[in-house]
């Protein structure tokens, strides 16, 4: 489904990016750890067209989409929930969403999906009039989730879903990633809480210094020395 | 009957109006901080004023064509300065500004400093009040459709709208083509009124009326900019009935901004979250705070 093919980033004369390999297969869940400043979230903004790669060619569905804007590349059906959330403060719940569905054209089912996405979040129900500025945190995950859901993608991609939220709302939001994977949608999910991830993921990529280190199944990646070291915080 | 004095007024406050409501779609809509609006009140009302001059045009035709030359430019300074954001942009349209004033101060067409004289009287009480509501309701109708959405969501938070699948570029270059549209219809009436211009009149203090306005009633509330621009057309020529006190006048108007600025950030009608956050007005107040938006005419 999506082919990151040796793609580096440079910010000005810095480096971001050196030669990345992705794949994510339909229907999987896909995750990228490491730690801080390794180009996790370089990578996914170089997918979603908010940065230009400098080298190497990002393929959605056999289509090159390396040099389109981002607005091309959400029309195609890559949707992204920036890291820090960024909900639309001043807009209301239900205004969210329905910015999340602007690409679309089909008015009525619009509201059809809304109540749909209040299904997935039920936390989110019956507040569709209090402005969006005004949730928790966990809650402005779920908006910002649910707003990405908006546009239908068929590849979603999560920045740090468990940003600054307390540990049992990230369990929560996790659960969640996993149910809206099984309705259909395709996640790539960058992750600094790696145990969680990895647990949730199928598949997983291991970045360091803007490369890619270790990649494998879930499992595998779970039980190798150097991920419980560095990552599991394991002996 | 309105005394001429009167007429004049409310024809400014029309006129002001109408500067505030564009100005009002560019800050308060899509979140963009220019301050050069005067630019394009001063092409409109160049171009119209020429153009009834030299080549006899009709008033409406003038006016039309003054709003149409603003806009080609709004579009040609928009394409390049709106990839910059908040302070970045807020001086680049200064600096644009600036040009247009020297521009025309050196242009013998428009008769330079001197100015540019003999333009016939056509604006009407009339001819302003019906521009206002050609105004305000056009923008209202982009405020509520799909365009005014997108405008919203990028005020809201940039990135998020771009990850919507918004073009942030095109749909601020064309916030930025109606601003410049109704500012140089602004212009054209002004020219037409006063029968005189001078780049002067256009400068750096007009922008900044301009934004007092804007921030004054409320960003983002059409009611707010038309609030705004009475109060601050007004409230100078008020203050001159306060007999002996008459020569304060721009001392208490400058007060009244910053004492509201202080109560009152938001604007006169202008929404806000809650107390713990600062709203646009706000960062303005504390922006603007150190240059003294009050002395202007003085």
């Amino acid at each position: 489904m999506l082919k990151v093919e040796g793609v580096s980033t440079f910010y000005g004369n810095i480096q971001a990016l050196r030669q990345i390999q992705i794949k994510v297969k339909p229907g999987e869940i896909v995750t990228l750890i490491g730690a801080n400043g390794v180009g996790k979230t370089t990578t996914l903004k170089t997918i979603s067209g908010l940065i230009r790669a400098s080298e190497g060619r990002v393929l959605f569905n056999g289509q090159d989409i390396t040099a389109e804007p981002p607005h091309k590349i959400v029309e195609m059906g890559i949707s992204q929930v920036p890291e820090g959330r960024c909900v639309f403060p001043r807009l209301s719940l239900r205004e969210n969403l329905e910015m999340g569905a602007f690409i679309r054209q089909d008015k009525e089912t619009i509201a059809q999906d809304v109540e749909q996405v209040f299904e997935t979040f039920p936390q989110l129900k019956g507040r569709d009039r209090q402005l969006a500025g005004t949730l928790s945190g966990g809650e402005q995950q779920m908006l910002a989730m649910g707003r990405a859901l908006m546009s239908k993608p068929k590849l979603l991609l999560l920045d740090e879903p468990s940003m600054g939220l307390a540990p049992m709302i990230v369990v929560e939001i996790f659960k969640i990633i996993e149910e809206i994977n099984r309705q259909g949608t395709t996640i790539l999910l960058v992750e600094q809480n790696a145990q969680l991830a990895l647990k949730t993921a199928h598949r997983g990529y291991v970045m360091e210094t803007g490369q890619v280190v270790l990649q494998g199944a879930t499992d595998t990646l779970l039980n190798n020395d150097q991920v419980r070291r560095a990552y599991l915080g394991e002996g | 009957m309105l005394s001429p004095y009167y007429i004049q007024l409310v024809i400014l406050v029309g006129i002001n109006t109408i500067m505030a409501s564009s100005l009002n779609l560019i800050i308060g809509y899509t979140g963009q901080l220019s301050i050069g609006h005067a630019a394009f009140m001063s092409i409109g009302a160049y171009a119209s004023a020429l153009v009834t001059v030299h080549f006899n045009f009709p008033f409406i035709a003038s006016l039309l064509f003054g709003a149409l030359v603003a806009t080609l430019f709004g579009l040609l300074i928009g394409a390049p300065t709106l990839k910059l954001k908040g302070d970045y942009l807020a001086i680049a349209t200064l600096g644009f500004c600036e040009i247009v004033r020297i521009v025309f101060l050196n242009l013998d067409i428009t008769g330079g400093s001197v100015g540019l004289r003999g333009i016939p009287k056509k604006t009407t009480l009339l001819t302003v009040v019906v521009a206002v509501l050609i105004t305000i309701f056009v923008l209202n109708r982009i405020i509520n459709s799909r365009i005014g959405r997108a405008l919203i969501a990028i005020r809201e938070d940039e990135t998020a709208a771009e990850s919507m699948g918004i073009n942030t570029t095109y749909y601020k270059v064309i916030c930025f083509g109606v601003g410049a549209f109704f500012g140089g219809l602004g212009g054209g009436l002004f020219a037409h009124f006063f029968r005189f211009i001078q780049p002067n009149s256009f400068g750096f203090m007009c922008s900044i009326e301009h934004l007092c306005m804007v921030v004054l009633g409320g960003m983002g509330s059409m009611w707010g900019a038309f609030i705004g621009a009475t109060a601050i057309t007004a409230i100078p020529e008020l203050l001159r009935f306060l007999g002996d006190f008459a020569d304060y006048r721009m001392v208490i108007y400058g007060a009244i901004l910053v004492i509201m600025m202080r109560v009152r950030p938001q604007g006169i009608i202008g929404q806000r979250l809650s107390a713990d956050q600062v709203s646009i007005g706000e960062k303005l107040f504390n922006r603007w705070a150190g240059m003294g938006t009050g002395g202007k005419r003085g």
